[in-house]
This record gives structure tokens, C-alpha cells and sequence, in this order.
């Protein structure tokens, strides 16, 4: 069981309120995923869950108890950092061990686990190894290892993956979301990178400046975001907002459109507009456009469209998945 | 981008760095040479050419008798080493990991201590000392020592404790670790290169404390410095006699520093070289 309930949960440090008020519930199994801006509050929203920081006001609830003022370990709960924060002065199977270790267990059983948890995280030959003999990605699998052994109630992660290169990211990705998949265990990750968020939560939490911006599934944010902060923060590339005449006449501030919804034309379409940067990934490419009567604009195309810095092109929106926004930054719907 | 580094500067550089060590050592060196001269030969002048005696050792051996003050520096050392880790471990553990607002001027007042001239505060120490029967007492020595070096000693562990990234010991918060278990298991094994020379420095800068133990003790706890400071009296300078007593009271420390050179440096640089 792991479910953790937030309620009204605030906190201050000295006189900068970095957490106003937040209400969340996390449901046990659940893959959560905080994202937001650098400095929204992620990790001190994820430290008050822990116990590493006390909370101003409000209460946390762990599988319906109160928490609130129970240590870190009284919590049931495994965090892995994104420093990794391995005990350099022990072998890998020591850190494993650890927690064990702390709740007493006896010797053989400790073994056993730790053995399993190896098998499950590739890490068997390297058991006698200090972590500073480890690559990243190994050290951070035993950043795992320590976590699983105890089978917490939940799982809490500091953007783990944010210190390894791009390849052993993804890796490490799949391997994450294959982990919750065999633990069914409540797990709650932090990171900003929007890619991790959309693989792999079951649900995303939107933060910015401490505030809840917008929970929901990775689909229902792409699809319906409820404001621009959301609308900006979900989807790469960012999706345009069109202020102005274009906005007026559909009744909105802003409207928003994604990249991917704007139909391209080498001949005849709604805008055009002329190619400024042209980024080719290969399956895709984004057009970094400036529109006549517009302003800059990003679409993507396929690979095979082939256009180049100054080309001309032309642009149709796809009205059916136009987003407006009012003047507060509230979608409107419907 | 490597560094072209010519045979003609590396021997430049290496010949400049004899000459300082040596002019650095010299002073050593020559204490050496006169402690093997004759008397005669020692108030001469200037010579790095002894006859080569072992005399004064003798004499120094059977006038002062040595081991007393040589026990009484390890005792003196060793002691007010270990009280002030006793003190200063907790205290720079507290200012390393729950900072409050005035921890930086708790430490900027204890350092500000040491800025104080000793003789500034001689009159009264030795009323109190005299007064509460401390004087000449390894006990009051003792005491003195690890009062007089906490604040660096303080200082020292709090910088090595701040290079502790508290998340490993978040971590082992994490972990189920009490704070016993968390000083014992996880922050003292990490700190143990910085409190070992910690350790060592403070051993060095108490055998080598000289303005209290002269003036605190005469006979019972008087440990090496005195015990050199004897051979200078009013009776005459024996330079011979005075440099033999001087070799033998830094030898023990010089052959410790020389045991446990790489541990120091490591310690001194603990942070700036990871
Ligand atoms: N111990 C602290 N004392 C004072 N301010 C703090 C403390 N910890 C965090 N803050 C402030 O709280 C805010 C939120 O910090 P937090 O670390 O939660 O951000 P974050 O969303 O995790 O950012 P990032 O993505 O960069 O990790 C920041 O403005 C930070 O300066
Ligand atoms: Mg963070």
C-alpha cells in the first residue's frame, strides 16, 4: 500500500514562501510525476513528502495516517537522489544492505535480498565494488538497488536520471518504468525533462512558483491544458501562441496551436511565411517560420518535406485542435 | 591544452625549491650540527663542521633527566588532543548540519580568540591556575592546551564536515538510520581522513606549545619545551647542550610528521582536491 494524501500543505523558508498551499492525491501504484520550472518547488515538495524538511502547515498522509511530524524513516519511504549520495565508503553490496541492516535484520536474509536485487538491476559482479569504481548509470542502479530492498510503501525520485548522457537516459528510462510495472509500487519522480514526464506518469503534476498548475494524464495535458503555463510547459517544441487579430476573430486573447497541427504546403495554404532555421532530426524536422501577419512561428514536418532558410511556405492550422486562451490564460472550452 | 613544460624549467624549478626547503630547514639542520660540537667549538662562530661529539646527549641525559618532560609532552599532547576532539566533534558536527543564524559569528568569535595575545591574558590564567592548585599539574596543563587550541581545532572539523554532501546523509536518514547510526555508521567513516589529521596537527601544535607550558609548570608536569628552555639559564648559555635537549624534544614529532606526511597533506587539502 502507498498512497499519500497532501492536504493544504504549505512551506516558507524565512520569508520566501516557496510552497503557498498544495492539495494532491496520490493513489497507491500510481507513477506520479512532478515537473515545472527550475526552482517551482519540486524537490521541497518531494523533501516534505520524505521528512528531510518539516512542513510549515498542512498535513501529510501516508496510506490514510498522519505523517506530518513522523521522521523520515518512521514514513515507509525510499528516495533516490539525483547526486546518487552512495556511501563512498562502502561496497556496493554494503550500500544495499544498508537500509537492512538499519531495521535489524538478520544477516542471511540480507544476503538473499541483496542478491535479488542485484540480479533484478545487473549489478552482481560489481557487489564488492566501492561506488566510486562504478559508471553513472551503475551507480545509480545501485541508487535503486537501496531503494527496492526495503519494499517501501513508496518511491521517491530527485530527477535520478538528470547526471547521465542522453543514450543511458533512455535506457535507464525503461528500466525505471519496467521496475514500477513488476512493483506495482507507488512511485513519485521529479525531473524537468518533459520527455521522462510524458513516458513515463500515470499522472503529472504541473508546478510553477509552488503552485498546482494542472494534474492529469500525459494525454489529457497535451490534449486539454487548462492554461497557457501548462499549454507553454507540455509539448516540445513549445506550442505557438498567436495574440492579436488572428485571436479576435476566434473570441480569445491567445490562441495556440502545436507544431504538429499545422498542415505545410510548398504552394498554397492560410499563412505564409518564411523558413528561418530549419532543424533536421531525420524522421522530423521544425520550422522555425516568420509568418506575414503573425509573427515567428514553429511547425514540424516530416523528414522528406525538405525546406530550407529561405524558402517560403505555406501553413494551414488544424481549426479542430486550436486552443484559446482568455485574458487571464484560462482555456476556454468549447 | 598541455603545458610545454621545458627540461630547463624543471631544473630551474627544482634547484629554487631545494633552496628554499633549505633555507627553511636550515635552522634544524644547524641545531643538529652544534648538538654534536663541543662547547668551544659551539660559541666559535659559524661552522657547519662539528667534531663530531656525542657528549652533550651524555651530559643532557644525566643533568635533566629526559623521559620525565618527554612523557609529560605525549601525555600533554596526547590528552588535550583527545579532549578537544571530544569537544569539538559534536560542536562542529552541530555547526555544519543545523546551521542557525549565528553560527558564522560563533566561529568568527572563536577564531577571534586566537588573535589575542597569550601574555594579554598571563596574569589572570595564572592566578586562576594558582588558585585552584593547577599549577605545575598535568591536569592543568592538559586543560590549558585544549582550551588554547579548540577554536582551531573547532574550525578544522567544521570545514572538513561541510565537504559531507548532506545528502548521503539525507540518505541514510532515508535509510532508517538514527542519529547514532548516522554518526556512526556513515558521517564518521567520511570524516575520518579530516578528523586523523585534525588529529596530527593538534598533537603537533601541542608538543610544540611553548609560552603556557614554561610558564605553568616548573618541575612535575613540565614537558619538552620546558625542559629545553631549562638549558638556556642564567648561568650561561650552553648552546651545545641547549641544541642536543632541543634535537632530542622535536625528534618525536618530527619522526610522527614524517610517518604521517601523506595523511596531513591529504587532511590540509581535504576539498580543494578531490
Ligand atoms: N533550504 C532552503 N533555504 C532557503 N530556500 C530554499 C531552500 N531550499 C530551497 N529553497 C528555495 O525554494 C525554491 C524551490 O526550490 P526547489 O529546490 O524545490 O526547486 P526545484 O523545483 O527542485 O528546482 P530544480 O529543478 O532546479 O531542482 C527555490 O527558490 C529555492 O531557492
Ligand atoms: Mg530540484
Amino acid at each position: 500500500m502507498g498512497s499519500i494524501t497532501l492536504r493544504q500543505v504549505s512551506k516558507v523558508f524565512g520569508e520566501a514562501k516557496v510552497i503557498p498551499s498544495i492539495d494532491l492525491e496520490i493513489n497507491d501504484g500510481e507513477f506520479v510525476v512532478f515537473v515545472g520550472p527550475s526552482g517551482c518547488g519540486k524537490s521541497t515538495l518531494l523533501r516534505l513528502i520524505a521528512g528531510l524538511e518539516d512542513v510549515s502547515g498542512g498535513q501529510i498522509l501516508i496510506d490514510g495516517k498522519d505523517v506530518t511530524h513522523a521522521a523520515p524513516a518512521e514514513r515507509g519511504l525510499a528516495m533516490v537522489f539525483q547526486s546518487y549520495a552512495l556511501y563512498p565508503h562502502m561496497s556496493v553490496r554494503k550500500n544495499i544492505a544498508f537500509p537492512l541492516k538499519m531495521a535489524k535484520m538478520e544477516q542471511s536474509a540480507i544476503d538473499k535480498k541483496v542478491e535479488a536485487a542485484a540480479r533484478v538491476l545487473n549489478l552482481t559482479d560489481y557487489l564488492e565494488r566501492r561506488p566510486s569504481q562504478l559508471s553513472g548509470g551503475q551507480r545509480q542502479r545501485v541508487a535503486i538497488g537501496r531503494a527496492i530492498v526495503r519494499e517501501p510503501s513508496a518511491f521517491l525520485f530527485d530527477e535520478p536520471l538528470s547526471n547521465l548522457d542522453a543514450a543511458l537516459r533512455g535506457t535507464m528510462r525503461l528500466e525505471i518504468s519496467d521496475l514500477h510495472h513488476q512493483l506495482k509500487t507507488t512511485m513519485v519522480y521529479v525531473t524537468h525533462d518533459q520527455v521522462e514526464a510524458m513516458t513515463m506518469a500515470d499522472k503529472i503534476v504541473v508546478l510553477n512558483r509552488g503552485n498546482i498548475e494542472q494534474v492529469g494524464s500525459p494525454l489529457d495535458l497535451y490534449k486539454s491544458p487548462r492554461n497557457l503555463f501548462v499549454a507553454g510547459f507540455i509539448g516540445s517544441p513549445k506550442m505557438n501562441f498567436i495574440d492579436g487579430a488572428y485571436a479576435q476573430s476566434r473570441s480569445a486573447r491567445t490562441a495556440g496551436i502545436r507544431p504538429e497541427h499545422l498542415g505545410l504546403s510548398k504552394d498554397s495554404g492560410t499563412w505564409r511565411g518564411t523558413v528561418k532555421v530549419a532543424e533536421h532530426l531525420g524522421a522530423d524536422t521544425f520550422l522555425h517560420l516568420d509568418v506575414d501577419g503573425i509573427g515567428p512561428i514553429t511547425a514540424r514536418c516530416d523528414g522528406e518535406f525538405g525546406a530550407y532558410h529561405g524558402d517560403t511556405v505555406y501553413m494551414t492550422p488544424d481549426e479542430s485542435k486550436l486552443h484559446r486562451f482568455d485574458d487571464k490564460g484560462l482555456a476556454i472550452r468549447g | 591544452m598541455a603545458r610545454n613544460v621545458t627540461t630547463r624549467h624543471k631544473v630551474t624549478a627544482t634547484v629554487f625549491a631545494w633552496i628554499v626547503a633549505l633555507i627553511i630547514f636550515f635552522p634544524i639542520l644547524y641545531t643538529l650540527i652544534t648538538s654534536v660540537k663541543t662547547e668551544p667549538e659551539a660559541i666559535a662562530g659559524f661552522s657547519l663542521i662539528p667534531s663530531g661529539t656525542f657528549e652533550n646527549y651524555v651530559t643532557v641525559q644525566t643533568q635533566r633527566d629526559y623521559f620525565k618532560p618527554f612523557m609529560n609532552s605525549v601525555v600533554l599532547a596526547v590528552g588535550s588532543t583527545i579532549l578537544a576532539l571530544i569537544i569539538a566533534i559534536p560542536s562542529a558536527w552541530a555547526m555544519a548540519f543545523s546551521p542557525t543564524k549565528r553560527t558564522k559569528d560563533i566561529l568568527m568569535w572563536m577564531l577571534s580568540t586566537k588573535m589575542m595575545p597569550a601574555v594579554a591574558v598571563l596574569v589572570p590564567i595564572y592566578l586562576m591556575f594558582r588558585d585552584f592548585g593547577l599549577l605545575d599539574t598535568r591536569i592543568g596543563l592538559t586543560v590549558m592546551l585544549t582550551l588554547i587550541n579548540l577554536p582551531i581545532v573547532v574550525w578544522m572539523l567544521y570545514t572538513y564536515f561541510r565537504e559531507i554532501p548532506g545528502e548521503i546523509l539525507e540518505a541514510a536518514r532515508m535509510d532508517g538510520a538514527g542519529l547514532w547510526q548516522e554518526i556512526v555508521y556513515v558521517l564518521t567513516p567520511m570524516a575520518v581522513p579530516g578528523i586523523a589529521s585534525t588529529l596530527l596537527l593538534n598533537i603537533i601544535l601541542a608538543w610544540n606549545e611553548a609560552f603556557w607550558t614554561i610558564r605553568l609548570s616548573t618541575t612535575n608536569a613540565a614537558p619538552l619545551t620546558a625542559f629545553i628552555a631549562s638549558f638556556s639559564s642564567p648561568q650561561g648559555l650552553f648552546w651545545a647542550k641547549l641544541s642536543a635537549a632541543s634535537t632530542m624534544a622535536i625528534a618525536p614529532i618530527l619522526i610522527l610528521g614524517w610517518f604521517s606526511q601523506k595523511q596531513l597533506v591529504r587532511g590540509l587539502t581535504f576539498g580543494a582536491v578531490k
